[in-house]
């Protein structure tokens, strides 16, 4: 028998395999449940204009901030009650995909 | 004007056009690493096999000084020829040319070559290099792609359709090659993507190189775009002579027939899997143990690797081969396999090809991310394309085939014709581990012990279940074979299957897990 080099071990069903891990594999991301208190941008995109300042009381539905992407000036809402805590981009910030840009509290 | 005269004219028009861009664009092209489109449509075909045609094509644009511009052949060469014999229709975009840019009559003469492919039922190649539309011809470039997408899709499965992209194929464009059987990249040359590097700078502000967005690496590994992966433009055209003695020149015959040789002597099938289910071993020394001359010519070598397909032959008749490759992944079914292995699946049934499949499949690969990504539906489809091959479907279970993996893997329960099994083979609702656990769940956990107990109660399970009689007792295995009967067995299924056939019931046509 051949052997092989580079091999991990891959849990299926209770069984240990020996194998390679493939790189995709080995660079999944743990899995996280969303928390309605921080606004991500959910496409990369130009931050327009902030609407909202820390400190202050928002409901769910109130917009926050208009994220400009696809030719598109998307506004974001927000998901729950709450008070702004923290906004860590500003106006004319170019964010990628899942950066935090609203903290509430 | 006497005839020799006449015919010098036609010489000097044709010298004039055989030039394409001209000897400046040529140097440049040559600078990029890249051979003329005219180079390589010689380098493809057999010796003096090439008949052109359109030679002579001019466009009609007139809008921005385009009336002033002679573009020579419209930037696109198309013809017919040979290849080891066999007929084939050809096309190739000439980027000295204008960037090969697709305007109305460039896009006309390959829907001439494409129509004749069809007729005549003969394989179509499609050597891609080209800027993209040409924007000065607006919306006539525009319908010029369409036209070309739906005799792309209207020819699927009828005639083999080939794309080489040897050059940039940016854009809609894309979507001709996305849409033909085999797609082939060269490292450095080839670059595919439907929105370049400097869109996605200025939407987006993400820095990315054109190689890595879409270079031959990134679509043989990554998007799994291309079938076959070259570091230069001789190995790709290799590639390509030898995938079409693999192939039929259409859906109506069979491939060609070669002379059956043994297998070479050093790929014994016997030493090649380890009794032990976890341990690794490489399925293509199965493969190549087992088929004609040991020659496998894979497909998508670089992309899922954690299943293999390929052809070979059984007997001088191509095979598609399909196995479950336990060295990368443990040969886990997954989204990307899953679409790997159902579209070739279907290819070799649209094709009149024979499958045999490998199986040692541990299961399907748990995780978030691939229950997000749609498992259960990619994971349908090599439900569907097993299930809707009317083919020569063989099947010889090597080792582990647990849960819905057995039943995918071109079980008996989706009409495999011949199942067999090796006495090392395990077909069991799960693995020995995970079924003990369960069982015995009580047993184990009430015990002082439950580590001792639950290996007591694994090895209960794998002596009763993990073996081939289980299933071989209902007949869902026709036969429990020695390893070095596998070629043996395999040669006289396929030859007794020649004249298969099946009526299934009438449809337009079915709804793949898409």
């Amino acid at each position: 028998m051949k052997q092989y080099e580079n091999l991990g071990i891959l849990n299926v069903g209770a069984t240990l395999y020996h194998t390679r891990l493939s790189r995709k594999y080995k660079a999944r991301k743990p899995y996280r449940t969303a928390d309605p208190r921080l606004i991500l941008s959910y496409i990369p995109g130009t931050v327009l204009d902030i609407l909202v300042v820390p400190g202050q009381k928002v409901s769910t539905g109130d917009e926050l901030m208009i994220l400009d992407a696809m030719k598109m000036q998307n506004k974001l809402k927000s998901k729950t009650d709450g008070r702004i805590k923290n906004i860590p981009v500003k106006k004319g910030d170019r964010v990628a995909k899942g950066t935090v840009l609203i903290e509430l509290e | 004007m006497p005839l020799n005269k006449k015919i010098r004219e036609l010489k000097e028009k044709r010298e004039k056009v055989l030039l394409g861009g001209g000897e400046q664009a040529i140097e440049k092209q040559k600078a990029m690493g890249k051979r003329t489109a005219r180079e390589r449509i010689m380098t493809l075909l057999d010796d003096d096999s090439f008949n052109e045609y359109d030679l002579f094509v001019e466009h009609d644009a007139r809008d921005f000084d385009m009336d002033k511009k002679s573009l020579p052949s419209d930037g696109v060469i198309i013809g017919t020829g040979t290849i080891y014999g066999a007929p084939v229709a050809v096309f190739a975009q000439d980027f000295t040319v204008a960037g090969g840019s697709l305007g109305l009559m460039h896009s006309r003469k390959i829907t001439k070559i494409m129509d004749h492919a069809l007729k005549m039922k003969m394989p179509l190649i499609g050597i891609n290099d080209s800027g993209g539309a040409r924007i000065q011809e607006g919306v006539n470039s525009l319908a010029g792609y369409g036209e070309i997408f739906f005799r792309n899709t209207i020819s699927s499965g009828v005639i083999p359709q080939i794309s080489v992209i040897l050059g940039p194929c940016a854009g809609g464009a894309v979507y001709s090659p996305a849409l033909t059987d085999f797609v082939f990249v060269v490292d450095n040359i080839s670059k595919m993507f439907i929105t370049g590097p400097e869109v996605i700078k200025t939407v987006l502000g993400e820095e990315i190189s054109m190689e890595d967005l879409g270079g031959a690496k990134v679509h043989s590994e990554t998007s799994g775009n291309a079938h076959f992966f070259a570091r230069s433009e001789e190995e790709c055209f290799d590639q390509i002579k030898k995938l079409i003695t693999f192939i039929p020149w259409n859906n109506q015959q069979k491939a060609r027939m070669f002379d059956p040789g043994e297998p070479r002597p050093e790929y014994d099938v016997e030493k090649v899997v380890p009794v032990d289910p976890t341990m690794p071993y490489d399925v293509k020394d199965v493969i190549r143990a087992v088929g004609d001359n040991s020659d496998f010519f894979e497909i998508m070598e670089h992309y899922a690797k954690n299943i293999v397909i390929g052809f070979g032959r059984m007997g001088g008749r191509t095979t598609g081969f399909v196995a479950n490759q336990p060295l990368e992944m443990a040969g886990v079914l997954d989204v990307d396999s899953s679409d790997k292995a159902a579209r070739f699946i279907r290819y070799c049934d649209a094709f009149n090809i024979p499958i045999i499949t490998f199986v040692d499949v541990p299961g399907y690969l748990p995780g978030v991310d691939q229950e997000h990504s749609g498992v259960i539906r990619h994971g349908a489809k090599v439900l569907y394309a097993y299930s809707e091959a009317t083919v020569p479907k063989l099947t010889v279970i090597l080792r582990k085939a647990y849960g819905g993996g057995y039943i995918a893997m071109s079980s008996r329960h989706l009409r495999a014709d011949f199942v067999f099994a090796w006495p090392t083979a395990e077909i069991a609702v799960m693995g020995p581990e995970g079924a003990a656990n369960i069982i015995f769940r009580k047993e184990i956990m009430s015990s002082d012990d439950p580590d001792s107990v639950r290996r007591q109660k694994v090895e209960e399970y794998k002596a009763k279940f993990a073996n081939p009689y289980v299933a071989a007792s209902r007949g869902y295995v026709d036969a429990v074979i020695e390893p070095a009967e596998t070629r043996k067995f395999l040669l006289h299924s396929i030859a007794v299957s020649e004249n298969k056939e099946i009526q299934t019931p009438p449809k337009k046509h079915g709804l793949p897990p898409f």
